[in-house]
């Protein structure tokens, strides 16, 4: 890639950093120049986010609509999957599986659902 | 001797954290391309059956932490690397290290860093940021993918230190801890050490998922996609192919660019015109690359969503692969003593 094409386009990274990039000068040499982004990449990751906010809206209907339970929701919602979700909790994804059964759910023990309850909310900031 | 930690953009974040490093021991001649050439870090692999963030698992590179570890083997430099069980542990460690002064690599997950922007905040646990100071409770951090140097609480130190989920860093924290004298003689030594080493990784891997036949195995893939998954998820598994290659941290076509620059600075140590030449094909690879993100960037923004249009994606990786393929059986067959 040569240097004057390297995009220059609107990126949600700008408000962190711009990205550095190896590319091309005049007399063929490599260097490295900085972008604000590039279009393709941000229709990406926008797509990306579309999806996973369907994700966290088909949860919450299945979870209102008692075909899941609410860990269900809280995993999409965090956008973890079983492996992440397993790691902070600690349960196996086997059970996590199971938790996620509306009637699993409801005979879960109070320290059970705690635990899960505690993970599932603390590993966000703020 | 206080020496001064100067903090250093890179493209992708564990080559800047080892070129910073190396360079406030005293190896001044420490670039980003050769941090990465040296440690081999140029692969590619598709992960059958197994998706990320609801996407195939591809990757342009080789396993976090290995291209710092070979570099440094290459350099004779000796590596110190802990991990704890122990959040308060892990802590009083770092806080050591910041007593004593000189800066240190840490490993951490993004999904609770704070001066990353909310979309780009996935579990992934194998940032590297370097260290190098506290001040007033808050820890002075150099990441090497950001313009300037940055800083994080306490608090937040340690929850991104004990990420939990796949690769969690559990508090690792490395830096280099003996520095011997470096020769030109073992720079080039390492040099080509990390050329062949690439260069038969990428060829010779068993299987068809890795290497030049890894690019092809996913051609392969992408043909099937649009029948089997429907159009809009075809097109999300594109998106992610295109993410994985060119979001923060590649220097742009997967790595490719960021090769084709260590090939041409090798030429500064082993002298092999042919480098030159070879560097020029890993920089079409790399624009190859980029015209395949172009080209699935057009079908998932809706533009164009054709099986013909898949296809030619396809095509393009197919090409990609037989360029690559050449070009690493020339650097493999290359004398370069």
């Amino acid at each position: 890639m040569k240097k004057e094409e390297l995009p220059q386009d609107e990126s949600p990274l700008a408000s962190m950093t711009r990205e550095l990039m190896y590319v091309k000068d005049k007399e063929g040499k490599y260097t490295t120049d900085l972008s604000t982004g590039w279009d393709v990449k941000k229709n990406a990751l926008d797509n990306a986010w579309d999806d996973i906010n369907e994700r966290i809206a088909a949860a919450s209907l299945a979870v209102k609509k008692g075909e899941k339970s609410p860990i269900y929701y809280f995993m999409e919602l965090r956008i973890m999957d079983f492996p992440v979700l397993s790691g902070y909790t600690g349960f196996w994804a086997f059970t996590i599986k199971r938790h996620m059964k509306p009637k699993v759910f409801e005979s879960l023990s109070e320290k059970n659902w705690q635990y899960m309850q505690k993970h599932l909310i603390s590993v966000l900031r703020n | 001797m206080e020496k001064k930690f100067k903090h250093i953009q890179s493209a992708h974040c564990e080559n800047g954290v080892a070129t910073s490093l190396l360079r406030y021991h005293g190896l001044e001649f420490m670039t980003e391309p050769l941090a990465f050439g040296m440690g081999s870090g140029i692969f590619y692999l598709h992960i059958p059956y197994l998706s990320i963030n609801n996407g195939p698992a591809i990757t342009y590179r080789t396993m976090p932490g290995w291209i710092f570890s070979r570099t440094c083997k290459s350099l004779g430099v000796k590596v110190h690397r802990e991990k704890f069980r122990n959040e308060q542990t892990a802590q009083a460690f770092l806080d050591q290290k910041v007593k004593e002064g000189a800066p240190v690599g840490c490993q951490v997950g993004v999904f609770n860093l704070p001066y990353f922007p909310p979309e780009y905040r996935f579990h992934f646990n194998a940032h590297n940021l370097i260290v190098y100071g506290k001040e007033n409770g808050n820890y002075l951090i150099s990441d090497p993918v950001m313009e300037t140097v940055t800083s994080l609480s306490e608090e937040d130190m340690l929850k991104v230190r004990f990420a939990k989920g796949p690769l969690a860093p559990k508090g690792h924290i490395y830096f280099p801890e003996k520095v011997g004298l470096v020769t030109d003689e073992i720079i080039k030594k390492g040099i080509i050490k990390g050329i062949k080493r690439s260069s038969r990784d990428m060829l010779y891997i068993p299987g068809n998922i890795g290497g030049v036949s890894g690019i092809k195995y996913t051609a392969k893939q992408i043909r099937k996609w649009r029948d089997k998954l429907g159009p809009r998820k075809a097109g999300l598994y594109l998106g992610q192919i295109v993410r994985m290659q060119e979001e923060i941290g590649t220097g742009g076509g997967g790595f490719r660019f960021l090769f084709a620059a260590f090939l041409e600075q090798a030429h500064q140590y082993v002298k092999q015109d042919q480098l030159i030449q070879i560097s020029e094909e890993f920089t079409k690879a790399g624009d190859l690359w980029r015209a395949s993100a172009v080209n699935m960037g057009r079908i998932y923004k809706g533009r164009l969503n054709e099986q013909k249009d898949f296809e030619e994606s396809a095509d393009l990786l197919m090409q990609i692969s037989e360029i690559e393929k050449q070009a690493f059986k020339k650097l493999l067959k290359l004398k370069l003593d």
